[in-house]
């Protein structure tokens, strides 16, 4: 070869952080936003002289969330509990039937489309219904319909994702005598990856979605979704949105931190950098 | 010794479909480059394919290295080259040309051994720990390239590899694989639709025509070896070209203008 080879400088692999995350710089168009938008609601809600219950001053809500720390931290931490276990057993579930599926094809052409219907489907409006299986009370009504909230987007992705290799990838592998477990394990399973990470992303959201409005229908008098709906009831909105805050914070956790699972079990990709 | 010997194959898809190839003979021996060429629905893929036992013929013989070509894909004895690198992202370019010796059960100290000595081979030498999407298209065809013969198998099997490649590219890895070929010593069978691609680098130019698939000529190159490129300067490499060209047209009036535009577009 005459002229040498070029290619893209490789990005410099560097500590934990650089390697997950961006450099502080990219972040601070962001939190200038944020903060913008938490100041035009602190500000606005006084000067528009806002109703409390519309919606209460943050510093109001801020202040209460701090007295009332401890309780509405094991309140979150109970409904947490239920919505990583429901997240757990469907994102389980999704990938074990999604692996079945594409192993036998002709079983997913018959099962498939249920599976696409029930992801169109309101599963929350069960909530009142699993309540009635697994009890009221029961912190496992509750995992019951997160987990069946997360179970048909991880398992439509996931199918996804096992059959969309290309079929030079299945020839490549045949011309070295690979049987179907190999094919799976080097090629359909690292080419599902992505797929899987954008479906258990959004089945975090699902989750907590699930565990809280499960909540709401009744529930255990320690969780997060019984506490909201209480407080409001009783006008108490500043504990309220406190618990609102609290499950918000919560939600945006859970779902960084499968976003992180994510580049770190992605690195060979380039938006795992560039982004 | 003879390779690749095919005997009366024939291939038709689907029931009562087309016949994609029809009555097709060949032999090719051992150290011969041999390219296929010919308009696109000729078969020459499929051919390539039955060779490599990732199609089965519907009828007639396939003999690879003296045993049936499910056996010789068994025995993993040939390596295949597509026109797309086929290079699995979640891999460095080092574990991509390792891949073939992770599945015979080499142990790590002989991979890497080897994928060194292949990065050699296929001048890359440095890139081992990129990943495929760092590198330029050319580059990441060298990449598959080193993984075809990472595990030394007599034969190589070709689908224009380089058919996405830019002409300089396309030029310089000619080049390079003529030199590799010379240095292996393996059998090749290449398909491409380039005419002048097919002369420059072949020691036979098979020359195939659609509806159906079948082989109409067999053009002998006798350009001198080792070739280089002045090689594509010579009279006899025109003289050659021009032959194969009215052998492609020869081969079937029916091959309509586009179909010749295609075929032709390497000169």
């Amino acid at each position: 070869m005459t002229a040498g080879p070029t290619a893209v400088q490789p990005v410099p692999r560097g500590v934990f952080a650089r390697r997950v995350g961006r450099g502080v710089r990219d972040w601070i168009p962001a939190a200038v936003v944020f903060l913008l938008g938490l100041a035009a609601w602190e500000f606005g809600v006084k000067a528009l002289d806002v109703e409390n219950f519309l919606l209460p001053p943050l510093s109001d809500i801020l202040e209460t969330l701090w007295d009332d720390r401890s309780g509405l931290i094991e309140a979150a931490w109970f409904t947490f509990k239920e919505a990583l276990g429901g997240f757990l057993v469907g994102s389980s579930a999704g990938i074990a039937v999604a692996l079945v599926l594409a192993r036998w094809r002709p079983l997913a052409s018959a099962v498939l489309p249920y599976a696409i219907a029930a992801n169109a489907i309101p599963i929350i409006a069960f909530a009142p219904i699993t309540n009635n299986w697994f009890g009221l009370l029961s912190p496992w009504s509750k995992i019951a319909i997160a987990a069946i909230i997360c179970f048909f987007p991880v398992l439509v992705n996931t199918l996804k994702g096992l059959t969309s290799v290309r079929p030079s990838s299945i020839e490549l592998m045949r011309s070295y005598a690979a049987g179907e477990v190999e094919i799976f394990r080097r090629v359909r399973i690292p080419t599902a990856l992505p797929f899987v990470f954008s479906a258990l992303k959004v089945a975090t959201v699902l989750a907590m979605i699930g565990a809280i409005v499960g909540d709401y229908f009744g529930g255990s008098q320690d969780s997060l979704g019984i506490v909201i709906r209480r407080d409001a009831g009783i006008f108490a909105f500043d504990h309220a949105w406190a618990g609102i805050v609290i499950a918000s914070l919560l939600g945006i956790m859970f779902y960084a931190a499968v976003a992180t699972l994510e580049r770190l079990a992605m690195r060979w990709q380039p938006s795992a950098r560039i982004e | 010794m003879t390779v690749v010997s095919l005997e009366k194959v024939d291939k038709t898809f689907g029931k009562g479909g087309v016949t994609a190839l029809q009555g097709i003979d060949l032999d090719i021996g051992e150290r011969e480059f041999v390219s296929l060429i010919g308009p696109s629905g000729c078969g020459k893929s499929t051919l390539l394919r039955i060779v490599g036992d990732l199609i089965q013929p519907t009828s007639g013989e396939v003999v690879v290295n003296g045993k049936s070509a499910r056996r010789a894909r068994e025995d993993r004895d040939y390596g295949i080259v597509f026109q797309d690198a086929v290079l699995f992202d979640w891999r460095t370019v080092a574990k991509n040309i390792a891949l073939p010796l992770e599945m015979l059960g080499w142990d790590r100290n002989r991979r890497q051994e080897r994928v060194k000595e292949m990065l050699r081979l296929v001048e890359l030498d440095g890139f081992g720990s990129h990943h495929p999407w760092q590198l330029s298209g050319g580059m990441q065809q060298r990449v598959s390239i080193a993984r075809a013969l990472s595990f030394d198998p007599p034969l190589l099997l070709m689908d224009e590899p380089f058919g996405a490649l830019d002409e300089m590219t396309r030029e310089r890895l000619n080049l390079e694989l003529l030199r590799i070929w010379d240095a292996l010593g393996s059998t090749i069978v290449f398909v491409t639709h380039s005419i002048s691609e097919a002369v420059f680098l072949s020691t036979r130019v098979v020359v195939m025509s659609p509806r159906p698939g079948r082989i109409t000529d067999v053009v002998e190159i006798d350009l001198p070896q080792p070739r280089s490129a002045e090689t594509r300067e010579q009279p006899r490499f025109f003289e050659l070209v021009a032959d194969v060209r009215h052998k492609l047209r020869g081969s079937d009036e029916l091959v309509s203008e586009a179909e010749l535009i295609v075929a032709e577009e390497g000169l």
